[in-house]
């Protein structure tokens, strides 16, 4: 099916959105200005951007520790996850959350988060909200190779099953927990995992938004139209450590470089665009002109923004007491 | 007896209550009480209350002792002439204590009466009918944000000549929560229908603050249906009322914010404990309650004064009307009492709030009594 | 008005609550009990102890859902739903099973509001029964209050009696927040006259179950209805007590108990749970802190040993306090002076 113009450009712009937030934050967290710890998304935007192409404002995703790129793609304002990583009372959360708790339910986007395999069960909840509420919405859950041994996880797949929810399970698979390589943590396959919990399982090549969007596609349509929920598995490659600062003596020398020559998502994007002349390069120029002044303004505003205050410390640990 | 000997007996305060504790007494034995005379302070799980001497005399003897706690009816002391003898006093307490392990039964039957639900039209009413008797049947109206635990002192010992029904008003109490439009017309309109369902023609009326506005449109409304009118601080006579506190009995959420509110209906703050608040805010919690109270406000108390004027029903009416003010009524100032035309019999009470009935119970109960009897015989 | 079982009250607070609100659902382990049985009757059970009897027939399998003994993944479905716009209440039987569910709760649901920067709503409710005096030994009789009101963002609810629980319960439901319920397993036939209409009792406000002048005993849960009993006796012998329920652990009513132990300058501690962190320290030192001048007599803490519950009912008597337990701590304190400071 043809994708239209307007979701290309779109989607292209969260792309290199993504791609420029995350390289930005690389440089500025080396400056020593960036409180706490960062796990950036360079190298796997064509999944959370491919997936979310397919959702509506009304579909809510989960995300991980490693969130500001679903966020980007679910419509997350970008000024206002910038300030929250500086740590400013103008950040989307006002401060209190940080980096690993970027959310905004507004846009369905029911928060990053700093527990692995936390995201799974909580989807399996917003999908039981569209069931109930008959809203036509599906429940998305992005985890990781690492998140998809923890029990939350299988416990997930087993309740969203038995449950019939419209829920997606996206394994983002780039293969390392932390420092541990799928290859040993993993056992057996997520095909078979799927399949042990009688869902469907997809698929596909991460660095490809092309691949991803389509899989996406037939996965998100399964489970909107009331067949259950479904597994996606998209296969990536982290470009930068577990988290800013991590020297990864764990991975071969040339894995990285490899993987920015050659499963790059944003050249993989460009090139096939300009052969099957969906778009014109100058129109993909002129984004990554307009991303940059963008990501140079969030970043000059979040650092004038002021800090939290005293006020702030007990605010909103209740709605109400 | 020609010594003129009384028991002292721990009073029934409330449907509930089954004891009590004579938390103190007031007067030592050898003191002169008069009838009416607060003797001792009887402490419940809803209230604290001074017991008042029932009789003229001197305290003989105080069988009971502070602190102890005891049944309904369990004689706390004697008051007797000062003629009478010791041992006329032993006697009388000996008997007393024979009376009524014989009678215990009866008298339980007799003021033990359980409130119960009946169907009235559209509402449902939490009725509280006791007493026999010949005589026309007496039907009290509690008032706003009232309900029929506030005739607790009064109907037991009124229902001793009479039948005497207290009821839950609509969105009161144990009551359906719909009360239309909020008028007294409404509220007045099921109180009628209580009466039609209960089977009584006619009936004495005794109505308290919005309760007795209420008695003065059932006159109005159904002329018919009443034989008498006793109003107690009635609502309908001025424009001014404490709106404040209106508004915090109905809104308090918190005991201590509604043992506040409710203080500003006595004189004497120490008669509203936190149980009371309790017991208040345990009916108001209830689905509606509070939205019910609201619709009755905006259409009785709009504006912070009263939207209410029942003055020319009081000067048109051609029955034995008597009203009773407490001269520190912080809700409905007593100015209110002014201007009721002369053929009403006054009682304006000293260093009372609104609610007499609580505050003056003996006295209260003696001059309704007195009022109904009177009727009687002239009807 | 009439007579209601702590069960029947429970019961009747989750259906008015369906009937008000359409976005209220149940779940849990065998909260319908029923489904896929051979049987075919899909509402058999109604939860272990028949709590939730009878509310799949009225509401259906779309509000009352049984779950697999799964508990991280339906605890956290709660929360996820509750931030998406429904009000669930999940059911977690034993509370001692938060062992398997508590990062939903305590990373997950009860922190969602702060990290979001108040922009979470997390109307949650979880239900579980807790307490001893059930010879359920070990890991299903803790009383774990303790636990979850050390977690900010949390509310935590220990209602003591029948008419309390329906009460609580509809507010807790009613409320935006993360609510625990905690429903002593020994208490669920216990019976008083409960409202028939729907109600509420606000939270953080204490109740006073009756008022006396010589000490202040703070209970909770299952330990009011042995505080009144031992007051009871106490007041034959002329100690007269004030007893006080907080309702809730999380808000905490520290004006009312701070007024209490002023009055009486007495105060000894009823608390269930394991001694150390407890709710009586935390009354305690809250008492040390503020009124420290009113007291008359040290604090006393009725609370059993710090050991796990034991099974055998000798054992199971000897850890748990009773109103003879707490009868001697009260004259304990009424012999007791503090030390005179020169």
């Amino acid at each position: 099916m043809q994708i239209s113009r307007e979701t290309l450009l779109r989607s292209y712009r969260a792309m290199r959105t993504i791609r420029a937030f995350e390289e930005r934050l690389h440089r500025e967290f080396a400056t020593g200005e960036i409180p706490g710890f960062v796990h950036l998304y360079c190298g796997e935007e064509a999944s959370a951007v491919g997936v979310c192409a397919n959702l509506t404002e009304q579909d809510t995703i989960a995300s991980t520790h490693r969130g500001h790129g679903h966020c980007i793609a679910k419509g997350v304002d970008v000024g206002g996850m910038m300030a929250e990583i500086y740590g400013r009372k103008t950040g989307v959360c006002r401060g209190k959350g940080g980096s690993m708790h970027i959310a905004d339910l507004s846009k369905g986007m029911l928060g990053a988060n700093g527990i692995v395999g936390g995201g799974p069960p909580l989807i399996c909840g917003a999908a039981l909200s569209h069931k109930v509420l008959k809203d036509n919405g599906v429940a998305v859950a992005f985890y990781g190779d690492g998140a998809s041994n923890e029990g939350t996880t299988l416990e997930s797949l087993n309740l969203a099953s038995v449950w019939h929810l419209p829920a997606v399970f996206v394994v983002e698979d780039n293969g390392y927990g932390e420092a541990t390589g799928s290859s040993y943590a993993c056992a057996g396959t997520q095909k078979d995992r799927a399949a042990g919990f009688g869902m469907p399982y997809m698929e596909c090549d991460g660095s490809d938004f092309f691949a991803v969007h389509d899989a996406a596609r037939d996965a998100i349509d399964h489970a909107r139209s009331g067949k259950g929920p479904v597994m996606l598995h998209v296969h990536l490659e982290r470009w930068y450590g577990h988290f800013e600062g991590d020297s990864m003596s764990y991975r071969a020398p040339n894995e990285v470089a490899d993987a920015k020559k050659n499963h790059d998502c944003l050249e993989s994007f460009r090139e096939r665009a300009g052969q099957d002349k969906l778009l014109e390069l100058s129109a993909l120029d002129e984004i990554d002109a307009a991303v940059a002044d963008e990501i140079e303004s969030a970043v000059e505003a979040a650092k004038q923004a002021p800090w939290p205050e005293e006020a702030d410390l007990m605010a909103d640990v209740y709605v109400k007491i | 007896m020609t010594k003129n000997l009384t028991a002292l007996t721990m009073p029934k305060f409330g449907l509930a209550m089954t004891e009590g504790k004579l938390a103190s007494w007031t007067v030592s034995p050898g003191d002169t009480v008069r009838e009416g005379d607060e003797v001792a302070d009887i402490e419940t799980s809803k209230i604290t209350s001074g017991y008042e001497s029932p009789a003229s005399g001197i305290l003989r003897k105080q069988v009971a002792q502070a602190g102890e706690t005891l049944p309904v009816g369990a004689l706390l002391g004697v008051v007797a002439d000062a003629d009478a003898s010791d041992e006329e006093i032993e006697a009388f307490i000996a008997s007393f204590k024979a009376d009524t392990e014989e009678e215990g039964g009866e008298e339980a039957e007799a003021t033990n009466a359980e409130p119960r639900v009946i169907t009235v039209g559209e509402h449902s009413l939490n009725v509280r009918d006791v007493g026999r008797g010949e005589g026309v049947p007496l039907l009290l109206i509690h008032g706003f944000g009232g309900d029929l635990s506030n005739w607790m002192l009064n109907q037991d010992v009124l229902a001793r000549h009479q039948r005497v029904i207290a009821f839950d008003l609509p969105g009161h109490g144990a009551s359906s929560k719909d009360v239309g439009d909020g008028s007294v017309t409404v509220l007045a309109e099921a109180a009628y229908e209580l009466l039609k369902a209960l089977d009584i023609p006619k009936a004495h009326i005794l109505g308290h603050s919005l309760g007795g506005a209420i008695a003065l449109a059932l006159l109005r409304d159904y002329p018919q249906a009443v034989q008498t009118l006793t109003l107690v601080a009635p609502a309908g006579m001025g424009r001014e009322v404490n709106a404040e506190s209106l508004r915090e009995m109905v809104e308090a959420d918190r005991t201590r914010d509604m043992q506040k509110a409710l203080q500003a209906l006595v004189h004497d703050k120490s008669l509203v404990g936190r149980k009371m608040a309790d017991n208040v805010l345990r009916v108001r919690r209830l689905d509606g309650a509070r939205e019910a109270l609201r619709t009755i406000e905006a259409a009785c108390f709009a504006n912070g004064q009263q939207s209410i004027d029942m003055h020319p029903v009081l000067e048109a009416a051609r029955i034995p009307v008597t009203l009773f003010w407490g001269e520190e009524d912080e809700i409905l100032p007593v100015a209110g009492a002014k201007n009721v035309p002369a053929h009403v019999a006054k009682h304006l009470l000293p260093q009372i709030g609104h609610m007499p009935q609580l505050e003056k119970t003996v006295e209260f109960n003696r001059l309704v009594e007195a009022f109904l009897e009177k009727s009687q015989v002239t009807a | 008005m009439s007579k209601k079982s702590f069960r029947q009250a429970i019961n009747e607070a989750l259906r008015q609550e369906m009937r008000r609100d359409p976005t209220v659902v149940l779940m849990g382990e065998d909260v319908a009990g029923g489904q896929g049985g051979s049987s075919g009757v899909k509402d058999a059970w109604g939860g272990v102890l028949g709590v939730t009897k009878g509310l799949l027939t009225e509401f259906g399998e779309n509000r009352v859902l049984d779950t697999p003994i799964s508990e991280a993944s339906y605890i956290g479905a709660a929360a996820g739903a509750a931030a998406t716009g429904l009000r669930p209440v999940a059911e977690l039987m034993f509370v001692d099973f938060v062992g398997c569910c508590l990062d939903q709760i305590m990373n997950q649901a009860a922190k969602f509001r702060y990290m979001f920067g108040g922009k979470a709503r997390t109307p949650l409710v979880i239900r579980a029964m807790y307490g001893a005096g059930f010879n359920a030994a070990a890991q299903h009789s803790q009383a774990l209050y303790p636990l979850f009101t050390h977690i900010p963002g949390l509310k935590v609810v220990v209602p003591s009696s029948p008419y309390e629980a329906k009460g609580l319960l509809i507010e807790a439901i009613r409320d935006d927040d993360p609510v625990i319920f905690l429903e002593n397993k020994v208490m669920y036939d216990d019976v008083e006259d409960v409202p028939d209409e729907a109600y509420t009792i606000p939270f953080g406000e204490a109740n006073l179950t009756r008022e006396g002048d010589d000490v202040t005993i703070v209970a909770i849960g299952r330990m009011v209805g042995m505080a009144n009993e031992a007051a009871d006796r106490l007041a034959k012998q002329g100690i007269s007590c004030t007893v006080l329920d907080p309702r809730t652990t999380f808000p905490l009513d520290e004006q009312t108990i701070l007024e209490c132990v002023e009055d009486t300058g007495r105060l000894v501690i009823v608390d269930e749970s394991s001694p150390r962190c407890n709710m009586a320290c935390d009354i305690s030192a809250l008492v040390a802190e503020q009124a420290f001048g009113a007291l008359k007599a040290p604090i006393r803490r009725v609370v059993p040993p710090h050991t796990p519950v034991p099974f055998s009912t000798p054992l199971e008597n000897l850890y748990m306090p009773n109103a003879d337990k707490i009868e001697a701590a009260v004259k304990a304190v009424m012999m007791q002076k503090t030390r005179e400071v020169a």
